[in-house]
């Protein structure tokens, strides 16, 4: 199943902690390899917390875990993601004239990938 | 250890200070001084420069410019435009790069007032809360001697202490701050107008008498109450005031109240060009020159001096720590605005602007400028400055010395200019010519006397050896324009204009002695106002690098 | 470890063991908050007093990590090695750039800014990826601002659009905008109204007394709705709500709220720079507040992330003329964002080589970015081990700024604040690494002054 979202990285608390405590650290590392979902898309798509999707770019493709995002935080076919490694990878190169590329507001494709089977 | 000489052989010099007014002199450095010639005749220099048939006279000095702080940096990144297309300071092997345009980076600052034989600059507008900032700059800023003037003339704690009747607190203040920002004079802006810009839409004071509100006191209050703390606290500079209504049609009432109101005390007025506007209600068809009534009360009055901010035709930057002129100047000219409110003590606004002769009130203004020149008779009183880079770059010094030492290039040019020009100011009826020695006062005797630097502007012994050497030319600008050779504290730095050696130059700073059992009064009223902390406000002195505490007056 | 405890072979120095820096400087985040006191026990910070979150973080985090000075190729080497090495790399390229200092003090930026003159470098701050559009639409319609203690005294309304102080600043609303008791606002919070414009409902949602919720990519519309409703411009409702998202009565309901105001700010973030639009989205915001200075008295001020990157912009601007994205290649600087920017400089495949300080571009950058910068030698400068640190043919372990080492950082609204340094680190600073390569790159190139 494939769906269009905009996704938003930006800052968290946790990440800028992570920041600080170690960026290979297991907290820095959880944090921006989590994907907040709206609940209304989780359930739309089936997913629980810890299911493993794959979100496509323009530009690149990140597999990562969603985690329902909090209360209505987001609106529904909005992601968001902590800034880093991962969200960069769907940037692409061209600033457009400014220096900086269009790191907010990007165009993805998500899949539903297997449950980890832990869970 | 035996002393270094340099002898400078044969020039001729013109040192006003020392009454000598175009004799041939040599002069002997040693350490970085002007000194007596060896007694002992058979001593020799190590260095001889030979000065014969060239004019020499103490290095200039800028007592009024817009040259380093947050407001100058604002205006550097606001005006990319103007530099790519200007011209290009490429770094050397001994030299940084830089741009130009009407703000020059640091580096380009101190490089082209060197370059001119200025060897000493004062920015007019440090907020105390920036004051650390301008200090990194003035270490980036190579070759010359510097200092900043700090602003308080809408300082929270100078209006209430004037509210409550305050002197000594207001006199303690004063001193405090000059020491905490290590500045060097108190500045007033727009006394109480920028206080009413921060808190009413387009707020401004209407004239000296107008309440702040809030504080419930009075420009005219603030003026003397600083003017008096000043001289109490014998600073070596005055007041330094940019008065009330700056470019307004009629301000020039302004500006003789505001001299009236310093009646008993020192008292600088700068950029006077800027306040000396006939016309009514802000009306343009009405605008003309009041110099001469306004240089007819500096000349019975000789507790006054000014400097005065010439208006050259061209493009430039206008900044300000004059809040709401700011805001008028960006309606006037519609382009981009900066304005910035610094919390407790003034405000800022930056704007393009481009004098234009065509324009009646642009050359009514540069009109203005140099009746000032012309109409105050003590040239001891009156000091050349463009306000840079308000009126126009420092650069155009030269050519306003032509314009001051030459009346045929002067009226030539006012010809060029909107014609009502003529009738609306007497600068065509105006037939005094500067000489060499009144040029030497205007631009580094007379600022070094207001400015209490004994150690300037002057070639007498004890003099710091800062000194510059031209090439005699008939015209004044092709003369002033390009020295033949300028030395800073006794090093040659420039030849024909080549950069050969590179200083930091000095920070000059005041280091007033105030009543100490004042401040935690001052602490308390500071920590439950400000955003940064106490301890983390006053600038110590690992911020200073080289630099030269300059003593009080007696 | 306290003194209690000492290892065997140290002296139980119970008395110096235990120290309190007052009012130290956190540099973390933009609001360079100056009031910490910190707590250090044997070299190590057990408390940070008034610190947030993410200052205990960077506080209590920072011990000295157990990695060497300097490596070079990966491997242990000698500091001196290090320096003659990035001193080559730096000279030898043709097109070098030197990216980061926004964590750095102003001291070392201007060593940075020093070297990229000396050897025709690109100098690039963290700047262009963070609010360089916002310095785009300065340098377009200016701006109207002022210092956060402005804020705290007069602010009576307070909106935030496309920023989320709340994780990003989380003393922001304590400390500066929201709660304090200011002169003309002596009741604090009760005196301010709050406004948070966001295409999510952050965290910082909650602080608001209005939440508008724009559309994605919607904020360049919803500025300009304003804009035309400041000037008493009809709209059409349903062309407004389509492109914004949000109903034209919000809209008018909120400007009706901003012409009452005394003292407007907008703190504005990355949502507006980052997204389509970037510069076009700050230049709105901005024009925006210059129009509300018609009615009333209105500010706006970028929340900037890095401790230092308001020096950075400052340091580079003073000693070039411009801002960031600074090229010194024929000799004397040029600025051109999208050309001189390190996005660019590196995605467009055109540096050859590099320094980057205090910054991770291997973790934070485009890909096309990363796989060049993998494929050229560069210096890196970091307190820490990142993507970027292995990837470097030199990287430097440097002291920490604010906790090792002092020096001057400018706060989000070009304040200066000292730094309070609290512990000592066997690393060097970065000021001391840069000015070590300066003076080998000076005899390099031939620089005598």
């Amino acid at each position: 199943m494939r769906e269009t979202f905009i996704l938003i990285p930006g800052r968290t608390a946790d990440q800028g902690c992570g920041i600080s405590e170690g960026k290979f650290l297991e907290k820095y590392q959880r944090e921006i390899n989590s994907l907040q979902v709206a609940p209304g898309d989780m359930t739309r798509l089936g997913l629980t917390k810890g299911d493993r999707v794959r979100l496509t770019s323009e530009h690149g493709q990140v597999e990562v875990c969603v985690v329902p995002s909090k209360g209505d935080e987001l609106p529904v076919g909005l992601l968001f993601i902590a800034y880093g490694d991962v969200s960069s990878k769907l940037m692409g190169g061209d600033t457009h004239g400014s220096g900086m590329p269009t790191s907010k507001g990007i165009d993805v494709e998500l899949d539903v990938l297997a449950r980890p089977a832990s869970t | 250890m035996l002393t270094e000489y340099t002898k400078i052989s044969g020039g001729t010099l013109y040192d006003p200070a020392n009454g000598i007014d175009g004799l041939v002199r040599d002069l002997w450095i040693a350490d970085g001084k002007i000194v007596d010639p060896p007694t002992d005749p058979s001593v020799a220099p190590t260095k001889t420069i030979d000065a014969a048939g060239l004019v020499v006279m103490p290095g200039g000095i800028d007592m009024h410019c817009h040259i380093a702080g947050p407001k100058v940096n604002v205006a550097r990144k606001m005006r990319p435009e103007e530099k790519r297309k200007g011209e290009q300071m490429h770094r050397t092997n001994i030299t940084h790069s830089g741009t130009l345009g009407s703000v020059p980076s640091t580096f380009a600052t101190g490089y082209k007032y060197i370059g001119l034989g200025y060897t000493t600059a004062f920015d007019a507008a440090i907020p105390p809360l920036g004051a650390r900032h301008a200090h990194e700059e003035f270490e980036d800023t190579p070759c010359i001697d510097k200092g900043f003037y700090v602003l308080m003339g809408n300082n929270h704690y100078v209006m209430q202490s004037l509210q409550r009747n305050e002197p000594e607190r207001l006199k303690a203040f004063v001193g405090w701050l000059l020491a905490s920002t290590k500045g060097f004079a108190a500045k007033l802006v727009n006394p109480g107008g920028v206080e009413v810009w921060k808190s009413h839409q387009a707020g401004n004071v209407s004239g000296l008498h107008q309440k702040v509100d809030h504080f419930e006191v009075t420009p005219l209050q603030i003026i003397q109450g600083v003017a008096r703390a000043v001289d109490e606290l014998h600073l070596p500079h005055s007041v330094h005031i940019h008065c009330n209504n700056l470019g307004m049609p009629g301000n020039w009432t302004t500006t003789l109240e505001t001299m009236q109101a310093l009646e008993g005390f020192r008292g600088h007025i700068t950029h006077a060009q800027f306040h000396s506007y006939g016309g009514g209600d802000a009306d343009e068809n009405t605008f003309n020159s009041k110099v001469a009534p306004l240089a007819e009360y500096v000349n019975s009055h000789p507790n006054l001096t000014i400097d005065v901010g010439q208006v050259l035709f061209g493009e430039t930057t206008s900044m300000t720590g004059d809040g709401p002129l700011g805001y008028y100047l960006s309606k006037v000219y519609g382009g981009k605005w900066f304005s910035g409110d610094t919390e407790m003590e003034s405000g800022c606004g930056i704007t393009p602007i481009k004098y234009k002769n065509k324009s009646l009130v642009h050359a009514l203004q540069w009109a203005i400028g140099l009746e000032w020149y012309l109409l105050v008779e003590d040239p001891w009183r009156v000091v050349m400055s463009t306000d840079h880079p308000n009126g126009g770059s420092f650069l155009a010094y030269p050519q306003i010395i032509r314009l001051l030492m030459d009346r045929t290039y002067r009226q030539d040019i006012l010809k060029t200019c909107h014609p009502l020009v003529r009738e609306r100011s007497q600068l065509f009826d105006l037939t005094r010519e500067y000489t060499l020695n009144e040029i030497a006062i205007i631009t580094r005797a007379g600022p070094a006397r207001i400015l209490g630097l004994k150690h300037k502007g002057h070639l007498g012994p004890g003099a710091d050896a800062d000194i510059t050497i031209y090439t005699p030319h008939e015209n004044k600008e092709t003369m002033f324009e390009l020295p033949r050779l300028v030395i800073k504290s006794g090093r040659l730095l420039v030849d024909q204009g080549d950069i050969r050696e590179v200083l930091t130059g000095k920070t000059l700073h005041v280091t007033p002695d105030y009543d100490q059992e004042m401040e935690q009064g001052i602490q308390d009223w500071f920590e439950k106002y400000y955003s940064i902390r106490w301890r983390n406000y006053p600038v110590d002195l690992s911020y200073l690098h080289e630099s030269e505490s300059v003593p009080m007056t007696n | 470890m306290s003194a209690a405890v000492a290892a065997p072979g140290e002296a139980p120095a119970v008395e110096e063991s235990l120290k309190v820096i007052q009012d130290a400087t956190c540099t973390f985040c933009g609001c360079v908050c100056d009031d910490i006191d910190l707590t250090v026990k044997n070299n190590h910070i057990v408390e940070a007093k008034r610190a947030c979150v993410l200052g205990k973080a960077w506080f209590l985090n920072h011990k000295t990590e157990d990695r060497p000075s300097c490596l070079i190729d990966g491997q242990p080497a000698s500091l001196d090695a290090g320096y003659d090495r990035a001193a080559d790399i730096l000279v030898t390229g043709k097109y070098p750039i030197i990216y980061g200092l926004s964590d750095s003090p102003c001291e070392a930026q201007r060593v940075a800014v020093s070297i990229a003159d000396w050897i025709n470098g690109t100098i690039d701050t963290t700047t262009s990826v963070c609010h360089g559009p916002s310095g785009m639409a300065f340098q377009g319609v200016g701006e109207v601002t002022c210092s956060l203690g402005e804020v705290m005294n007069r602010g009576d309304m307070i909106m935030f659009w496309g920023s989320n102080p709340a994780e990003s600043h989380p003393r922001h609303f304590t400390k500066y905008s929201l709660m304090p008791k200011g002169m003309f606002v002596p009741n604090g919070r009760k005196d301010r109204t709050c406004v948070i414009v966001d295409v999510r409902k952050t965290k910082s949602a909650k602080a608001a007394d209005i939440f508008i919720q724009i559309k994605p990519r919607a904020d360049f519309e919803g500025l300009w709705t304003l804009r035309a409703l400041a000037k008493g411009v009809d709209l059409d409702p349903v062309q407004v709500q389509h492109d914004t998202g949000v109903e034209l009565t919000v809209w008018q309901d909120l400007m009706q709220r901003m012409k009452a105001a005394k003292f407007g700010v907008i703190f504005f973030g990355m949502g507006l720079t980052m997204t389509r639009g970037k510069h076009a989205n700050s230049e709105a915001l901005l024009a925006l507040t210059r129009d509300m200075n018609a009615y009333t008295r209105f500010v706006a001020k970028p929340n900037r992330g890095h401790g230092n990157v308001t020096g950075a912009d400052n340091v580079v601007a003073w000693r070039t003329g411009y801002p960031f994205g600074v090229n010194h290649s024929r000799g004397y600087p040029r600025f051109n964002p999208g050309e001189y920017t390190t996005s660019d400089t590196l995605a467009n495949g055109e540096a050859d080589s590099g320094m980057t300080i205090a910054c991770d571009p291997m973790a934070n950058f485009s890909e096309p970015a990363r796989r060049h910068l993998a494929t050229i030698p560069f210096i890196a400068l970091d307190t820490k081990e990142t993507p970027t640190t292995r990837a470097a043919a030199v990287a430097f372990t440097v002291a920490t700024y604010g906790i090792h080492t002092g020096g001057t950082v400018y706060r989000m609204d070009d304040v200066p604040i000292p730094l309070r340094p609290s512990c000592e680190s066997p690393n060097p600073s970065d000021f001391e690494v840069l000015s070590q390569i300066e003076r080998r790159v000076k005899a390099l190139v031939g620089v005598t002054g």
